[in-house]
């Protein structure tokens, strides 16, 4: 039995109106791998930020006990220098500087008025060998890839001394290659190193590879902790847990909704990564939506299902875009979100707030964005005709709020996701893409929002509906495609669809990708 | 491979070849007069506040873009400070100066205490508060020299800060070539520095070398010391065939060395450009951000008040329209310098290379004979090129890629396959 | 719901009372420290006639800085060198002889000179309008061009522009004319942008002035009474009746005011009318048309508005064609009202149309801020600079509580905002 390095008993943490955290516990032994999995928004990474001191202590309940004694850290350096660091989803690297001033950044090698540069780079490329990396420490981080710089990222965890690293989705913005060497890397540095990992993952073929134990997250609370040595640990078994209930009437149905004709169709769609050239975030995707039909397209995170969304939509996103995309029987070429909408294409973004909506104007202002030609009379709004929309549609949808004039940014996460609804519905499309339509908003919300999407088949509408829910895909959908690896993976009927079913086809293809063997995708 | 290497060079060195040939062609233009040792001189005292100025304007550039309006208003009214601290304490010449010096520290500390506090804890825009410290302190200036220009006649305070007919390093050196046309103290002083220069790179490397840390090629350093040395020498030559070393040189030098260690060999060196280069990823790396911008202006503060003491040693004076304008040269002069607009980047020699370069331009076309007027023009067309050249590098490096404005969160998902 | 609340109104408002009270003190204090009496009609024409720049420039800034807190420091030195332009086509000078008149030899002194026989003739106004406006088409153009698609950052392409138009403007300027300045401008161009319409003797009533001061009151009333009754018709949430009326009043207090006291001064200065024609189209264009609309959400979201169809670089392209075209217009307004184009003409105006953008609560990082909002700014520093000097404030004070007053501005709404988050 290993000592046990990192207690966290009953940790609680509330945000204003939501509660984060519910009395978590979580245990951690020496020398283990430990996975955090769980949907999004389940409060993984709030637990890292609260372990790791970026919430202070104090604003949390519970404790925190580390290497046998209470901690209360009160910011970064303070968990640091008890040798626990984080390694953030976003790289925290600056592009300018060099990997060696990016591995000793906040931690500087000789003394605070003078920067020992020579020993800097020494040490610099002692701990690069150590993650295996070649490249020397002078070269700056905008020249190498998001693979190296990953690395970089462990190699300034270990010249901090870290004894227990919590990794991010460290995987997220690798490739398959990337991916395998950086897990490869972990179990290298558990041996070798005795290190301590926390990994947290939504990638779960990487986590039964990688990890020793496994603990679920659900809505703020542990779950259940798996050891791969006792318990199952397949991605099936683990989907159980951060699922964990069944299908229920919660989602509302569809009746006397005639299917109609084929309204858009996509054939051998293919997209590369726009940083990454040589990437493919889209390979040969093939997909179609009927009038009055609502299809899911359901994947884990980073599937490639945002960047089919967006390169769809007016080539908003990636580049060396082919295939062809087929709207009402022709063929058309879309190149700019203003034709996309001119053709009758919405898209719902799933990060309202960065791509979505202007928080600092109002609900009306935001209502009529997309469409200001439709309550405009030449180039003069109708500011009557506007407010008479944005009624309207805050009438329809149940958006709460005092008037149409207030803030956007003021507004709860349903109640904004509601607005840029109806921004998109005013905007009068014949396809709606809804990218993660009920992110982050609570149950009650949800709901209307699956009435509304409802309401738009009915309308003769023909809906994408992009979900990382499998109840929700499944309660919602006609039909369901089921992407992974940017590759469509598997359609099917809804009502022939089963979570098990679907997962099948996901576990399916990372097998295959697995005995195919690492090399080839690259 | 070579074609990118030579697009590297290039970089990398483009604004000191682009200095060399503007000296070249200003040399053919005037007749070789840009060169004349008088002519060197007066470069370096006319423009001995860019430089100073310029290096302070870097650490607020470096800290994302950020710049310092105030500098012009707050030179005139440290200066103004000087000159009255100085007029009042006639009586006794040799304590005034240090006193007035101090005070016009003093007041550049305030000053860059007043304007770190807005900027980096209250978080008003730099270029608002330090609009506001523009339009206050030109004002303030003017009241207390109460709209009048105020002499300076401290000789101490000229000679040593660069200012009168004798503000050179004298010639002590004199005795050991008595009738040489040169003066002899700065030709000397100008080879020992070549000297020890070399002499210390050459030492430094073997001792990494003995560490078993990695170095240059033993050719690239000989060049490159060479070089430097070679330009050393000439200059001290040039310098010694007028009147020797101009006082304004050592501070200009001073605070040139200080800096370019304080942003190289330093935490807080490190931290200001850490700040620009991604400030999420500073704050992550357990770094008070906001103490970091406080330091910038802070800094940019004092060295506004050591502006004001080298400005009005070389004027003998202040009157309340001193420093109009000059944020706009120590602006320039950083990105003439290579610092990015938006931060992250930038180096003391790229201020140098900025503040000399509009020096030597300024300087040759008014040998020229050019209207001055043309001079703010060139001024302008100089600092878009320069930016335009950065930009069109970047779009360069980044090749066949095309530019795409992917969504951050788009970016985010793609990320993940 | 009923959604009105006083407290709120006044919330909104801030800047506006502060002007009203910030004027009544000056107002008081200039007559009991001074004697002066700042209602005087002479004070109150020289207030609007002094800062007409400020609004047209505080316009285009407006524009600018919706789009992303991006400013143009270059407007002061633009001001200038169209001034020069101005002055060189339209009155005979150096320049101009140089280029078109003819020149023959003679002998004095036994020496050879260069005699000019028939001087250049000046192009007429219409031609004068039409070279200038073109070359601020193209500076805007460039500028813009720069700015949108080469992706220059803002401040830097306009600072180059800065330096080098002043640069530019004052070598005309002194090569055109020994005094470094060219005045004795044409009477018809001098009209258009100066002077009063329909001008009559001091003290009396002007009553051409009266009619439209009385017309445009009219105006204010009937449309802000008809928005109401359309409102409460459709059942839309309207203000209470008692507050429109109210409102209706200060707002025609304000007209007449001005019209009485512009009539007793010999009739409404030309350049008022400018002034309201410049605020009147860019209110209308920011609040009531898209492509206002576009600049508000370029610079609330880039993103969001990007993916909602709208072009971002050509919203960057035409805030920054517009500001210099609002330049040219502001440089003719000032040249008309100096009766001169001199070398320091414009200086540090790119700074008050900051000011009077911050100041009206413009935000400094985009996508909000209102024409009346500017208007009110702008107004406010006038009066502050006035009141003081009328005190007896010297220049110098005054600077200084103008940059107070900037600051104020900035923290308030810096404070306030945060309020609004805790809320």
């Amino acid at each position: 039995m290993a000592k046990v390095l990192l207690e966290m008993n009953s940790i609680t943490k509330t945000f204003p109106g939501v509660k984060a955290l519910d009395n978590v516990n979580l245990k951690v032994e020496e020398g283990e791998i430990h996975a955090l999995v769980g949907e999004n928004g389940a409060g993984k990474s709030t637990l890292m930020n609260v372990l790791s001191g970026i919430y202070p202590y104090g604003t949390y309940d519970g404790d925190i006990v580390y290497d046998g004694e209470v901690c209360r850290f009160h910011n970064i350096k303070d968990s640091e220098k008890k040798g626990i660091v984080i390694i953030h989803q976003e790289l925290a690297l600056v592009p300018y500087m060099t990997i060696g001033e990016n591995m000793f950044l906040g931690n500087e090698q000789g003394s605070k008025w003078c920067i020992d540069w020579y020993k800097t780079y020494a040490e610099a490329d002692k701990y690069l060998a150590m993650v295996g990396l070649t490249d020397s420490s002078k070269t700056l981080i905008k020249d190498i890839g998001t693979g190296k710089q990953q690395l970089v990222e462990i190699a300034k965890a270990l010249a901090k001394n870290a004894k227990l690293l919590i990794l991010d989705e460290p995987t997220s913005s690798l490739n398959e290659t990337d991916s395998r060497a950086l897990l490869d890397l972990m179990k290298k540095l558990q041996r070798e190193e005795n290190l301590t990992m926390i990994i947290i993952s939504h990638k779960l073929n990487e986590v039964s590879y990688v990890a020793d134990k496994i603990t679920v997250v659900r809505d703020g609370s542990t779950i259940e902790t798996l050891d791969a040595k006792t318990d199952d640990i397949s991605e099936t078994r683990i989907i159980k847990g951060m699922v964990g209930r069944e299908i229920t009437d919660r989602f509302p149905k569809r009746h006397d909704v005639e299917i109609g004709d084929v309204m858009m169709e996509v054939r051998d769609w293919t997209v590369y990564h726009p940083e990454f050239s040589e990437r493919k975030v889209c390979d040969e995707v093939s997909i179609n939506v009927r009038r009055g039909e609502v299809v899911g397209i359901y994947g884990l995170m980073g599937a490639g299902r945002t960047e089919l969304a967006m390169s769809i939509f007016g080539r908003s996103y990636g580049i060396g875009i082919s295939g062809d995309l087929i709207l009402r029987g022709q063929k058309v070429t879309l190149k700019s979100p203003k034709q996309a909408i001119e053709a009758g294409l919405a898209y719902v973004t799933e990060d309202r707030k960065g791509n979505g909506l202007v928080l600092s104007n109002s609900i009306l202002r935001n209502t009529t964005l997309a469409n200001l030609k439709g309550v405009s009379k030449g180039s003069f709004i109708d500011p009557d005709k506007e407010y008479e929309v944005a009624e309207e549609y805050v009438k329809k949808l149940k958006t709460k709020t005092p008037s149409v004039e207030q803030l956007v940014g003021n507004l709860s996460g349903g109640n904004q996701q509601k607005v840029l609804l109806a921004k998109w519905m005013f905007a009068n499309p014949d396809v709606l893409i809804l990218d993660e339509p009920t992110r982050g908003i609570d149950v009650g919300a949800k709901y209307e929002i699956y009435c509304i999407i409802n309401d738009l088949a009915k309308a003769g509408k023909s809906v994408v509906m992009i979900s990382s829910e499998l109840p929700e895909v499944i309660g919602m959908s006609d039909r369901i495609y089921i992407m992974n690896q940017a590759k469509i993976v598997g359609e099917m009927e809804a009502s022939e669809a089963t979570q098990e079913k679907i997962m099948a086809c996901i576990v399916g293809v990372s097998g295959e990708a697995d005995a195919d063997g690492v090399g080839s995708e690259a | 491979m070579s074609g990118s290497s030579v697009l590297k060079f290039l970089r990398k060195y483009m604004m000191i070849i682009a200095t060399v040939v503007v000296v070249f062609v200003f040399n053919i233009i005037t007749n070789g007069k840009n060169l004349y040792p008088n002519s060197i001189d007066a470069l370096i005292s006319q423009n001995a506040y860019v430089f100073i100025l310029g290096t302070g304007m870097l650490l607020c550039i470096l800290t994302g873009g950020n710049i310092d309006l105030s500098v012009g208003s707050v030179v005139c009214l440290a200066g103004g400070v000087g000159a009255i601290m100085m007029r009042m304490m006639k009586g006794m010449p040799e304590v005034a100066w240090p006193v007035a010096v101090i005070a016009m520290l003093a007041m550049g500390l305030l000053v860059g205490l007043w304007h770190g506090y807005w900027i980096a804890y209250v978080k008003v825009p730099p270029f608002i508060a330090t609009l506001v410290g523009m339009l206050a302190f030109r004002g303030l200036a003017n009241i207390i020299m109460k709209g009048e220009a105020v002499e300076v006649d401290n000789r101490s305070f000229l000679n040593i800060f660069g200012g009168g007919s004798d503000c050179y390093v004298p010639d002590f050196l004199r005795f050991l070539s008595p009738n040489s046309s040169l003066n002899v103290t700065c030709f000397v002083i100008g080879i020992a520095i070549a000297v020890a220069y070399s002499v210390f790179t050459l030492i430094n490397r073997s001792r990494l070398i003995k560490k078993g840390y990695k170095v240059d090629s033993l050719p690239v350093v000989i060049i490159k010391t060479i070089l430097i040395d070679a330009v050393v020498v000439w200059f001290s030559y040039k310098l010694a065939g007028y009147r020797g070393i101009p006082t304004a040189l050592i501070w200009i030098a001073l605070v040139l060395g200080v800096f370019a260690y304080i942003t190289t060999k330093t935490t807080l060196g490190r931290n200001l450009y850490a700040v620009g280069g991604n400030e999420k990823a500073t704050r992550l790396s357990g770094i008070d951000t906001r103490k970091v911008m406080f330091s910038a202006y802070t800094l940019m503060g004092v060295l506004s008040g050591f502006a004001s003491i080298v400005n009005i040693a070389r004027l003998q004076g202040s009157t309340p329209t001193y420093g109009v304008g000059y944020e706009m040269d120590a602006i320039a002069a950083c990105f003439i310098g290579g610092a990015s607009a938006y931060g992250g980047t930038g180096s003391i020699g790229g201020v140098i290379i900025g503040a000399a370069l509009m020096g030597i331009i300024n300087q040759g076309m008014s040998l020229a004979s050019t209207p001055v007027n043309y001079q703010k023009v060139v001024k302008g067309i100089v600092l878009i090129v320069a930016v335009l050249f950065d930009v069109i590098m970047q779009m360069k490096r980044k090749g066949a890629k095309k530019k795409t404005t992917g969504s951050s969160s788009a970016k985010k998902g793609g990320a993940n396959v | 719901m009923n959604g009105f609340s006083m407290k709120n109104v006044m919330k909104k408002n801030v800047m506006t009372i502060a002007l009203f009270a910030v004027y009544v003190l000056f107002v008081i204090l200039a007559a009991a420290i001074k004697g002066t009496n700042m209602l005087d009609p002479s004070v109150v024409t020289s207030l609007i006639e002094q800062n007409a720049y400020v609004f047209i420039l505080g316009a285009g800034m407006l524009m600018c800085m919706l789009t992303g807190g991006n400013i143009d420091l270059s407007v002061g030195s633009f001001v200038c060198f169209a001034g020069a332009v101005i002055g060189l086509f339209s009155v005979e000078n150096k320049i101009l002889n140089e280029w078109y008149g003819v020149w023959t030899t003679q002998i004095v002194d036994g020496k050879e000179e260069r005699v000019l026989v028939t001087a250049a003739q000046p192009l007429s106004t219409p031609v004068v309008l039409l070279i200038v406006i073109g070359v601020g088409l193209a500076y805007g153009a460039l500028l813009g061009f720069l700015i949108a698609y080469v992706r220059i950052p803002p401040w830097i392409a306009t600072l180059a522009g800065y330096l080098a138009f002043r640069g530019l403007g004052t070598q005309v300027l002194t090569t055109a004319s020994t005094t470094n300045a060219i005045s004795n401008f044409p009477k018809p161009l001098l009209a258009i942008f100066s002077g009063k319409l329909f001008e009559t003797g001091w003290g009396e009533m002007n009553i051409p002035c009266l009619i439209l001061g009385i017309a445009g009151s009219a105006v204010v009333v009937f449309l802000s009474l008809k928005a109401r009754a359309t409102k409460v018709k459709k059942g839309y949430q309207a203000d209470p009746m008692w507050f429109v009326i109210l409102k209706c009043c200060l707002i025609v207090a304000i007209i007449m005011f001005l019209t009485v006291e512009f009539a007793l001064d010999g009739g409404i200065p030309v350049v008022v009318l400018w002034i309201l024609a410049v605020l009147i189209i860019y209110g209308i264009i920011t609040e009531k048309t898209t492509i206002g609309r576009h600049f508000m959400t370029v610079g609330g979201n880039a993103e969001a508005s990007r993916l909602s169809g709208i072009n971002n670089k050509r919203i960057m392209f035409v805030a920054y064609l517009n500001m210099a075209i609002l330049t040219v217009i502001a440089s003719l307004v000032v040249t008309a009202r100096t009766g001169a184009a001199n070398a320091f003409a414009g200086q540090e105006f790119e700074l008050d149309a900051i000011a009077a953008c911050i100041v009206g609560g413009v935000s400094a990082y985009g996508g909000a801020g209102t024409i009346v909002g500017m208007v009110v700014g702008a107004t406010l520093i006038g009066v502050i600079n006035q009141g003081m000097s009328l005190v007896g404030v010297d220049q110098d004070w005054i600077k200084i509580v103008k940059g107070l007053v900037l600051l104020g501005a900035v923290v308030f709404d810096i404070m306030s905002k945060k309020g609004n988050k805790k809320q």
